[in-house]
Order: C-alpha cells, then structure tokens, then sequence
C-alpha cells in the first residue's frame, strides 16, 4: 500500500515527466504485450488471422498505412500519383529500404509480392487485384498499376495485412507454403523476428538499420500467449503485461481494469476493420423471408441495452447497413428504435401465426451467449416464438453454409469502403453455399446489384457517394441482415507506454512509433 | 411400527424430507410467484441482494431477477432429476432382471454389454452424447439416463440371483406360472426396496450432472437451470458473487436432502439391517 504522501510524490513526478518528455520520446525499453489466440505462423500474406496481422504487422509492411481517418499515410511508398481517369496509380518507392536479411528493397518485390505472392495465396488482395490489368517497374523504385476501371478503394487496399510486401529474393520460384523462410519471417517492418518459444512467447527484436531515423524506439515487444481470459486479466493487473489488444480480456473485466491507476484506454486504431455485429435472417424461407418481419425484428430488438449492458457502452449502434466508419454512410434514414409496439403491428399485419423460428448464436464465448439469450428475449416479449440452439463454431460453419438456420448471429469486417467490407453481404452473385461469409441471407435484389457494381468502380467519389445514398435507402427499407451493432475496440495500456496507437490498424502496427517513459 | 414411523426414526431423513418439500413447493410455486419469465431484462444489471424492494436475490449479468431464476430453475432440476432417473430404470431394471433371473449366456451377454457402458466414465459419456445430439431437455436426460443405468442393472441382478431360487419361487414354477410372470409378480416386488432407495439417489446424482453440463454451456439454452446459472456467473465472480452463490447453494440443499431422503428410505424399507440408534 502507498501511503497519501508516496501517492503524490509519484504523481508529480509522473506529470512531470510526462510534461517534460511529451514531445521528447526517450529510447529504449521493452514492451510485454498478449497475443490471444497464439497464431498458426506469422508470414503475414500467407496467413490471414487476426493474430498473425497483429504480430507480423510488425515485422512487415505494406506501401502505405492508414489514419485512424483512413487517409493514406505514406510507408514503403514515399509518394503516389492518380491519373485524372482514376485508371493509372503511380507509387515511388523510397529508395533507403532493406529486408531483415540485409537484400535491398526494390520495385521487383512490390511486383512480385502484388502480381505473383498474393494472387496465388490471398483471397482479400485477389479480389482487389481482379480489377487490376497490369503491375509494372518503370524502374527500381517505381511501381505502376494499370487498373481495368476505376476501382473506388483502391487507396485503401496497401495496408500491410492485405497487401504484404514479401521479399522476392527469399520466396521466387519456390514453393510458397513449403519455403524454409517461413519459419524466421523476413520483412521490412521496425522489428525483427527473434524467437518463437511455442504456447508462450513470440520475441520482436529491434531493427536497429530501419530506414526512418530514431525507429523505432523500443528495443523490442514480447508477444505473452496465456490461453486463460482471467490469467490474462491477471497478468496485466500485477503488471507483468503492459499492452492489452483489443479481444483479449473478457469484456466484463475491461471496466475494472481501465479503473486501475496508470491504466489508459483507447477506442482507435479499429477503423480499417470495424467489426460490424449482425443478424443473419434467412431471406429464403418461413417467417424471415418476410420483409415485415425482418423490420419486426430490427424494432424488437434493444439494441442500446445490449451496447450498454453487453458491451459496457462500447461501440456504436449502427443506423443501417453502413457502419459509421465505412465510408458514405447516409445519416438520413429513419433509425430503428426499440419500439415493441411497432413490431407488435408489422407482426399483425404480415399475420405471423406463431410459427416457431430458430436463433444460433455466435459461438465465441459468454458475451455473444449472453446477447442471444437477450436477443431472444426481446423478440419474445413481441410475440415472437423463438427457440435457441447452441452450436459449436464447426456446427455453426456448417449450418450458416448449408443455409440451415432462422437467425444467426455474426460479425465482419468492414475494412473502411462498401466495395471491400460491405457489398459482398448483398449482391445477389455473392449467394454461394458452404461459406458462412458471403451472402448467406439469400438476398436478391437488382437494383441493388447495380448500384453496388456501379459505385464500386465509378470515379470520383461524389459520383460514388450518389450510387451508395441511394443503395443504403433499399436496404434500410428491406432489411436483408440485423444490424446490431458496431462493435467497440478498446485497447488497454499503461499510461507510461506512449504513442501506441497511431493508425486505422492500432497496435498491428503501432509499436513502430510506440516509446516508454519510464 | 409404520413405514413412516421407521424413517422418521432418522432425524436427518426427516429435515431432509423438509428440504425437498421445500424445493418441490418452490417448483410449482415458481409460476405463480413469478410470472414473467425468469430471462425478462428486469432492473438494472449487478443489483446486489436486499438492496432492493422485489430482489431478494439481486438480478444478474442482464438485470434478471436471480430469484425468479432460482425458483423456476428448481423445476427443472427435478424434473431433470425424476424423468432421467425414470428412463434409467426402465433400461436398467429389465435388464438386469433378465440377467439374473435365466443366467448363464443370456447373462454373460447382457453383463459384458453393461460393463461396456461402465468402463467409461459417466460424465465424459454424457457430454459427448449431448455435444453430439445438440443440447436440449431431451438430449440432457437421454444422455443422463444412458450414463446412470448400469448400476441399477447390476443391483438388480443381484436381487434376482439370490431370490430365483428361493423357495415360494420353487413354488410358482409348480404351479405353472409363467417365467414373465414370475419376474414380474413374485420376483420384482420383493426387490424393490433397493431399487427406491438406489432411486432416490440417482435423482441426486442427475441433478448434479445436469448443472455440470449446464456449467460447461452443454444445458438446454432456452431453459432457466441452476447450472447455467452458474456456468453463467462464473466469469463475474469476482464482481457479483451472489450470481454463483445461491444456485450453488441450491444444488447443495437439493442434492443433500435426496441423499438424506435415501438414507432414510433405506432404513424403513429394511428395518432388520438399520443400524442401531
């Protein structure tokens, strides 16, 4: 215990210190930081989990990072041009880069990672790079893309976890997946590689030739693996952890730990992804392929109770299909409020007989049970004769893809523009059965198809924004999914730990500019 | 001296008779006391008990009242218990007195069949038949029921070997009854005595496992269990620890007064081995 007089010698100090060393970042120190769950590999291009970008978005890069606003930052790009036609993308290398290894870093990787890397092993660039008729070096550190069509967000497709710059002289003309580099990753990023004790560590190491002066200023981040939610709670209160990622402590823990003296948190560095919660409501068969009852739902539903209780007021309740970080959103639809006696008269009108109807709810632990047992209450108190059903995360899958199911519950991506994150929920040639991450509900419109086709590629953005506008007004009034809600991104920190979230992507890159003031 | 004059004769089979009538009158009073459904999203979340008029045992995680839980959780713990005990016996008493009243193969076979179920453990048996049968009322007690048949199977043979040969059974041959008739008539009744008492504590045991599976997230998810409750409250402990207490202390109470009751029953039922008091 600190006695009073201890208590405020240490809390001048600290804002003295942190006066003083604001705008003065010192070098120096290590940071302990969890990774939950622990990765399958960290050749980040190759493997697309979240814990592998969040690691390995340390060690490589990409041409450019993101604003917590989404605007391009320059990276391993310096600089870029747009031709007027939004068809032709310049990008001029900077010309001080080299790998891990010590190889330089050339035009010829950024083709080869674009044109050959990713085109054979990623489905998220692949599905950017259908719009892209040619990748060239003009020379060393220049690289041009000649697109097909304008391609709306196509400045947002180079973050690091998408679009990885892997190094050509390791991986050309071997076997991918078999390579011996895949085990010591080499990139280009402000860390290196240094050691993987399995179910227990990853070590970072500076990279002290990193091309921008004085970065980074850590000496190095330890990546914990503690597979246990209340030992991980534990291992930052006692100090042993200093940087909690968004996801892995429980969400009922956050509260308390955020209360904790020298304990900051931040709710940036989630743009680029978003994680939009939603409602699947199959459009095909039974009581949910009527437009009216899907809106019964969306006023059924208390969706704030849920973002307070469930969520302790973190993140946001979305108005329509386009989350509040996605871009064009339209604030000028009408919200669904709860409001029971709303749904009560759609219920009435549609003349639901109290056919019984399925919820499955998302197995990733007690929050999502928790919402599906407040879900199914709400929809109860309208009426509504709804039964849950408790699956595993395989039987989950496979009922979501065999189309087996009333109501589901799920969350994606949005990755900052409709074309990438949002479109692929609704356009009716994304129906395929067997993935639970298309367009599971069944939803066919044409007009909508249209409007989506047509905005992902027109060209400027208030052309684009038109087509978007007008899109959000069908789905609103359709409601094809739930839209639950935007879920929040909270990353716990010692307050010592300074500069920590500085881009969209949060400590997936982050530690680069990150220093301590200890 | 009366059947009940002999159990009362148990001081602890009594209070435990209280205790389970208690519980029981919490079950059907359930409804009536608390009508609304024990999920409705009442009050605040993390109301402490006694803090407030209506909450005698404060709400939980979601602002549900744990009291309402706790009585229309009751139900279903005993109804779990009694139907899953129910199909145990209807497995298990068959069985075991076919075994034991022809024996030879026919109880060879049936034996080796049984000691198939008992070599693995119940409770890794139960959560596999439910995981795989989807979780749900009829899942949990089938499940229960095919875990906890065995011994009944056993007692019951036992029974049947030591009476077939008995003299008023010599008898019934004589006069031409039949072998169902035998078993059912003459053999049975004179082994039932055993079975209740083994009864009585297999509901005990059923309630257990149901708040065990219930604990793991394996429980019908549409229905308000002591186990659930708890499995449920685990994660807050630390914060709210009146969420796992009171289920948990209900599964105690329910679970000791059977094991009483059983006790009890045993020495009224066999009055010539009840221990001396």
């Amino acid at each position: 215990m600190k006695t009073p007089l201890a208590l405020a010698i240490s809390a001048a100090a600290l804002t003295f210190t942190s006066v003083s060393m604001a705008d003065d970042p010192t070098p120096g120190g290590v940071v302990n930081t969890i990774i939950q769950p622990e990765p399958p590999g960290l050749v980040l291009g190759m493997i697309q989990n979240a814990p592998t970008r969040t690691v390995s978005g340390n060690i490589y890069e990409g041409l450019l990072r993101y604003t917590t606003d989404l605007e391009p930052m320059p990276q391993l790009a310096a600089s870029w041009d747009v031709s007027d036609d939004g068809r032709t993308y310049t990008f001029h290398l900077r010309d001080d880069v080299t790998w891990h290894d010590g190889e330089a870093f050339t035009a010829d990787d950024v083709v080869f990672s674009a044109d050959v890397f990713h085109r054979e092993l990623n489905p998220s660039a692949r599905a950017v790079l259908q719009h892209v008729e040619s990748i060239e070096a003009t020379d060393d550190h220049t690289v041009v893309f000649t697109l097909t069509q304008p391609f709306g967000p196509f400045m947002l497709s180079f973050e690091a976890g998408t679009f990885t710059m892997v190094p050509e002289h390791l991986y050309a003309g071997t076997d991918f997946r078999d390579n011996e580099h895949n085990d010591h990753p080499i990139g280009t990023g402000p860390f290196e590689f240094s050691n993987w004790e399995r179910g227990t560590v990853i070590e970072l190491v500076k990279n002290d030739d990193y091309y921008e002066d004085g970065l980074p200023y850590l000496d190095g981040v330890n990546w914990h693996i503690i597979p246990d939610g209340a030992s991980r709670a534990v291992a930052f209160e006692n100090g042993t952890i200093d940087v909690l990622p968004s996801g892995t402590v429980e969400n009922f823990d956050i509260p308390r730990l955020a209360e904790m003296d020298n304990v900051c948190m931040t709710e940036e560095g989630h743009e680029y992804f978003s994680p939009f919660a939603m409602l699947w409501m199959n459009n095909r068969e039974g009581p949910t392929a009527d437009k009216r009852f899907r809106q019964a739902v969306m006023y059924a539903m208390d969706r704030e109770f849920a973002k307070d209780v469930l969520w302790n007021g973190l993140g946001n309740v979305p108005l329509s299909a386009f989350g509040s970080n996605a871009r064009f959103q339209n604030d000028d639809l009408e919200p669904y409020d709860h409001n029971p006696e709303r749904a009560r008269e759609l219920l009435e009108e549609m003349g639901y007989d109290g056919e019984e109807i399925t919820i499955l709810p998302l197995p990733y632990g007690e929050t999502w049970t928790r919402w599906a047992e407040a879900v199914q209450q709400n929809l109860r108190e309208v009426g509504i004769n709804v039964e849950t059903q408790a699956t595993d995360v395989g039987g989950w899958n496979q009922r979501l893809g065999d189309w087996d199911y009333d109501l589901a519950f799920t969350y994606l991506y949005q990755y900052g523009d409709p074309a990438l994150g949002i479109s692929r929920t609704y356009l009716s040639d994304n129906i395929a059965k067997g993935s639970p991450w298309n367009n599971v509900e069944g939803y066919e419109n044409e007009r909508v198809d249209e409007l989506f086709n047509e905005a992902a590629t027109a060209f400027p953005d208030e052309e684009r924004e038109a087509l978007y506008h007008e899109v959000q007004e069908i789905l609103h009034e359709d409601v094809p999914v739930g839209w639950l809600m935007e879920l929040g991104f909270p990353t716990l920190y010692r307050c010592d730990v300074k500069n920590l979230v500085t881009s969209g992507v949060g400590v997936n890159d982050g530690f680069k500019d990150a220093w301590l003031d200890r | 001296m009366s059947f009940f004059a002999r159990f009362a004769q148990n001081r602890g089979a009594l209070v435990g008779l209280i205790i389970l009538l208690v519980i029981i009158a919490m079950a059907i009073l359930a409804p009536l006391l608390f009508p609304e459904s024990p999920w409705r999203m009442v009050q605040r979340p993390f109301l402490p008990p006694l803090s407030q008029d209506g909450f005698p045992l404060g709400t939980d995680t979601m602002g549900r009242n744990v009291a309402s839980g706790l009585m229309h959780g009751a139900w279903v713990s005993l109804l779990i218990g009694l139907v899953s005990t129910s199909v145990a016996l209807l497995i298990g008493v068959p069985l075991g007195a076919i075994a034991g009243y022809y024996g030879g193969i026919i109880d060879d076979v049936l034996m080796r069949f049984t000691e198939f179920f008992q070599t693995i453990p119940n409770f890794a048996l139960a959560i596999v038949l439910v995981a795989i049968m989807q979780p749900s009322i009829t899942s949990i007690v089938l499940a229960i029921a095919i875990v906890s048949w065995p011994p009944v199977a056993r007692l019951v043979r036992a029974e049947f070997m030591s009476l077939r040969n008995r003299e008023y059974v010599e008898a019934a041959r004589l006069v031409g009854q039949s072998n169902t008739t035998i078993i059912l008539r003459q053999i049975l009744p004179n082994t039932l005595s055993p079975i209740i008492v083994l009864a009585s504590l297999m509901v005990a045991t059923a309630i257990l496992l149901e708040s065990a599976l219930s604990f793991l997230g394996l429980g019908d998810p549409n229905v308000m269990s002591w186990g659930y409750m708890i499995g449920a409250a685990r994660t807050v402990i630390r914060q709210a620890w009146w969420l796992s207490f009171f289920p948990g202390v209900a599964i105690l109470l329910t679970v000791l007064a059977l094991n009483l009751v059983g006790e009890g029953l045993d020495d009224a039922l066999n009055p010539k081995l009840s221990r001396e008091r």
